[in-house]
C-alpha cells in the first residue's frame, strides 16, 4: 500500500482523531489527537493491511523556536512506524503544550518504547502516562532541566555528581 | 558480628544468615574491559545464571544532536563520523542522504556508485571488528589478529579515497568530497582477494569449530516476534529468518541494479548472528566488485567533451583576456591547493550553486565564484532546505540508520535526530541475557556489536 493509501486508512477509521495530515518528500505524516494516539498506534500495528509491526523510531521536536508555531503547541512526539509484511512507512505525531506535556505510553503495544521513551523524557521533559520506568536515559540522574530543549543554552554547564553526593 | 558485616557488604542489607541462598547483584562495568567502559549491567544472580539484568547507557553522550542544532547542514558531518567509529562512511552518507531529501535533490550517478563502493567497504570493516572482537572475547584471539588484519586492509583504502581512516568526513550534501583515486579499482581488487583469504581462514578456524559453538549455539537467542517488537533490524534480524535490508525493500543510491543476496538465518542466537555477518560480509565484496564495474566514466571535462562550460569557467576566461582554451592550461593556486578540481567535481557533485562549494579555483580565480563560497560558508546563510521534515533509512552495518531532519527553512537544521541501529537490541539486551549463565553475558553482548559513538550519541 502506497503511504496515501494508508493515510486514507487512518483517516477513515478515526476521523476526528487525525487533526491533520500531510506528505512531505514522499513521508506521509499523520498528526493524531493525544486521547487517540494510543488507539491509533495499536490500530495500525493490528490492522492487517497495515500490519506496522515495527516502531523504527520514536523522539520529540520541541518547536519553540520554529516560525509560525512559536505560540504553541510546542512539542511534537514523533513516532515513525514501519510495516515488514507490506514495505510501507508512516509517520505519526502528537503535539502536545509545554504545561501538559504528558503522553500516554506506547511500551504496551511495542516494547521498545521503553527506551525511546525514556530518551523523550530525559531529551525533552515530556512523560509518558503509564511507563513502567521513566528514568533518564543517557543524563545522569541528578542532571538538571531537558537538554534538546530549545531553552536548554548548548554552552550551559552541570557538575558532574558522583554517586553518594 | 564481622560476619554479618562482611555478608552485608556481599548480599545487601539483611541478607539471610541461615542456610538457603539469595541472589547476588553483580555490577559490571562501566569500568570493565567487555563492556567498552560505557556500559553498566546490574545483574541479579542467582549462582550463576543471570535473574534480571538492568542496562545502563548514557556514559558517551555527546550532544551529537544538540550540536548539529548550532551549525551550518554541512557542520554536522565531523559529527556523524564519530557516531559509528568503524564504519563512519555510512553515517555520513546517511545524513546527507537525509538532507538531500529535504532539499529534494539527487546526487549524481557517479556519486551514488561512489556511495555504495564506500558503504560496502565499511561494512565488512564493521563486521570483521564485530567477529573479530566476539571471538577474542571467547579467548581466540587469533581470529580477531586476523580480521583486525583484513580490516587494516580495507581501512588503507577508506585512508586512499578520504585521507583518514576513521574521522573521514567525506560526505557533503549534494555529493562527495573528492573522486576516488587513480588505480583504485585495482587497489580493491587486491584488497578483497587479501579478505577473502583472512575470511576463509577465520572460517575454518570459528565455524563448527566445537569450543566457539558451545559458546555460541543456543546462547542469547531471541525470538522473531521479540525481535521485531524491539525493533531490531540489520544482522540481528536476519538472524532470525527476516530478510530485512534496507537495501532491498527500499532501495537507494544503486542497490536495485546490483545483485546481491540477503543471508538469513532461522536460530536468532549468537551463532546465528556470526552466520549472518560472515555471509554478508561475501555479499558486500560482490557489491563492491559490480559497483566498481559498472562506474560510470570519470569526470566530465567540459572543455573536451564539449559540453557546456559552467559560468564561472565562462567569467575565469573573459577575465584573463583569453577567451579560447583557458581552460586546458591548468592553473596552479597557492601551494596548499591542489589546483584544478572544476572538471572533477562537476562530476561527482550536484551542479546547483546554493547546495555545493564551488571548486577553490573558482572561488580564488573568480569574483561570482568567491560571493558562490561565501554564500555558502556565511554565517546566516549557506545551505537552506525549505521548511519541512523527512526521514531517511541506509542500511548501516549493524541495521537501518535513520536520520530525521526538520528544517525551519533557515541555514541550521532545526533538529536534527539519528535512529542508532543499537539502541534497539541493546534495549533488549536484558531479554537476551536473562536466563543465561553469567559468563554467556560477554558474547551476546559481543553479538549485539554494541558501538557507542551511536548508541549514546
Amino acid at each position: 500500500m502506497d503511504g496515501a493509501a494508508v493515510l486514507e486508512r487512518v483517516r477513515a477509521r478515526f476521523g476526528a482523531g487525525v487533526v491533520d495530515a500531510h506528505d512531505h518528500r514522499g513521508d506521509h505524516t499523520a498528526i493524531v489527537a493525544r486521547d487517540a494516539v494510543l488507539s491509533v498506534l495499536a490500530w495500525c500495528r493490528d490492522e492487517p493491511e497495515l500490519a506496522f509491526d515495527m516502531l523504527t523510531d520514536l523522539t520529540a521536536v520541541d518547536y519553540l523556536r520554529y516560525p509560525g508555531r512559536e505560540d504553541g503547541p510546542r512539542f511534537d512526539v514523533v513516532y515513525h512506524l514501519y510495516s515488514i509484511p507490506h514495505n510501507h512507512r508512516l509517520r505519526i505525531k502528537v503535539r502536545v503544550e509545554e504545561d501538559d506535556a504528558v503522553v500516554p505510553t506506547a511500551v504496551g503495544v511495542w516494547p521498545i518504547a521503553n527506551w525511546f521513551e525514556r530518551e523523550v523524557w530525559d531529551m525533552f521533559g515530556v512523560r509518558f502516562e503509564g511507563h513502567p520506568d521513566l528514568r533518564r536515559l543517557l543524563m545522569y540522574e541528578e542532571f538538571v532541566g531537558h537538554p534538546l530543549r530549545k531553552d536548554y543554552p548548548i554552552e550551559r554547564r552541570q557538575p558532574l555528581i558522583g554517586p553518594g553526593a | 558480628m564481622a560476619d554479618t558485616a562482611r555478608r552485608e557488604f556481599m548480599l545487601g542489607e539483611g541478607a539471610g544468615t541461615g542456610g538457603g541462598s539469595q541472589n547476588l547483584k553483580l555490577n559490571l562495568g562501566p569500568s570493565h574491559p567487555a563492556m567498552h567502559g560505557i556500559i553498566r549491567i546490574t545483574a541479579e544472580l542467582d549462582g550463576e545464571v543471570i535473574v534480571n539484568a538492568d542496562v545502563e547507557i548514557g556514559y558517551l553522550h555527546r550532544a551529537f544532536e544538540k550540536d548539529c542544532e548550532v551549525g551550518g547542514y554541512n557542520n554536522a558531518i565531523p559529527y556523524t563520523d564519530r557516531l559509528n567509529y568503524v564504519s563512519p562512511l555510512i553515517n555520513n552518507f546517511g545524513y546527507c542522504s537525509a538532507v538531500e531529501k529535504l532539499l529534494g535533490i539527487d546526487v549524481t550517478e557517479r556519486c551514488k556508485y561512489i556511495r555504495v563502493v564506500m558503504s560496502e567497504i565499511s561494512r565488512i570493516c564493521d563486521h570483521l571488528t564485530c567477529v573479530g572482537a566476539t571471538a577474542m572475547e571467547l579467548g581466540a584471539f587469533t581470529a580477531f589478529l586476523y580480521m583486525i588484519k583484513a580490516r587494516e586492509f580495507l581501512w588503507e583504502l577508506v585512508e586512499d579515497v578520504t585521507g583518514a581512516r576513521l574521522t573521514i568526513s567525506y560526505g557533503r550534501v549534494g555529493g562527495v568530497k573528492a573522486d576516488l583515486p587513480a588505480g583504485f579499482a585495482e587497489k580493491v581488487r587486491h584488497a578483497l582477494k587479501q579478505t577473502r583469504e583472512v575470511l576463509d581462514e577465520v572460517h575454518r578456524l570459528l565455524t563448527g569449530n566445537r569450543i566457539f559453538m558451545d559458546r555460541m549455539e543456543g546462547i542469547g537467542a531471541l525470538s522473531r516476534a521479540e525481535t521485531i517488537a524491539y525493533a531490531i533490524t540489520g544482522p540481528m534480524l536476519r538472524a532470525v529468518g527476516v530478510p530485512y535490508d534496507v537495501r532491498r525493500v527500499q532501495p537507494y543510491y544503486v542497490y536495485d541494479r546490483l545483485e546481491f543476496e540477503i543471508p538469513t538465518q532461522k536460530a536468532g542466537d549468537n551463532y546465528a548472528r556470526y552466520l549472518v555477518r560472515m555471509a554478508e560480509m561475501e555479499q558486500s565484496m560482490r557489491i563492491v566488485e559490480q559497483a566498481l564495474a559498472t562506474i560510470p566514466g570519470g569526470p566530465i571535462n567540459v572543455d573536451f567533451e564539449g559540453r557546456a562550460i559552467d559560468p564561472a569557467a565562462y567569467v575565469d576566461r573573459g577575465k584573463q583576456g583569453k577567451t579560447e582554451g583557458l581552460l586546458l592550461v591548468p592553473i596552479t593556486l597557492s601551494p596548499n591547493l591542489e589546483g584544478q578540481r572544476r572538471a572533477e567535481l562537476s562530476g561527482l557533485n550536484v551542479s546547483d550553486k546554493r547546495i555545493t562549494l564551488p571548486p577553490k579555483e573558482n572561488t580564488y580565480g573568480s569574483i561570482e565564484g568567491l560571493m558562490n563560497h561565501f554564500m555558502l560558508i556565511m554565517d546566516g546563510y549557506g545551505i537552506r532546505p525549505p521548511p519541512g521534515e523527512a526521514y531517511f533509512a541506509v542500511e548501516g552495518a549493524n541495521g537501518e540508520l535513520g536520520f530525521y531532519v526538520v528544517s525551519d527553512g533557515s541555514d541550521r537544521p532545526y533538529r536534527v535526530r539519528c535512529r542508532p541501529p543499537c539502541l534497539p537490541p541493546m534495549a533488549a539486551l536484558h531479554r537476551m541475557i536473562e536466563g543465561e549463565m553469567v559468563a554467556d553475558l560477554v558474547p551476546t553482548f559481543g553479538s549485539v556489536n554494541m558501538i557507542g559513538g551511536e548508541l549514546d550519541r
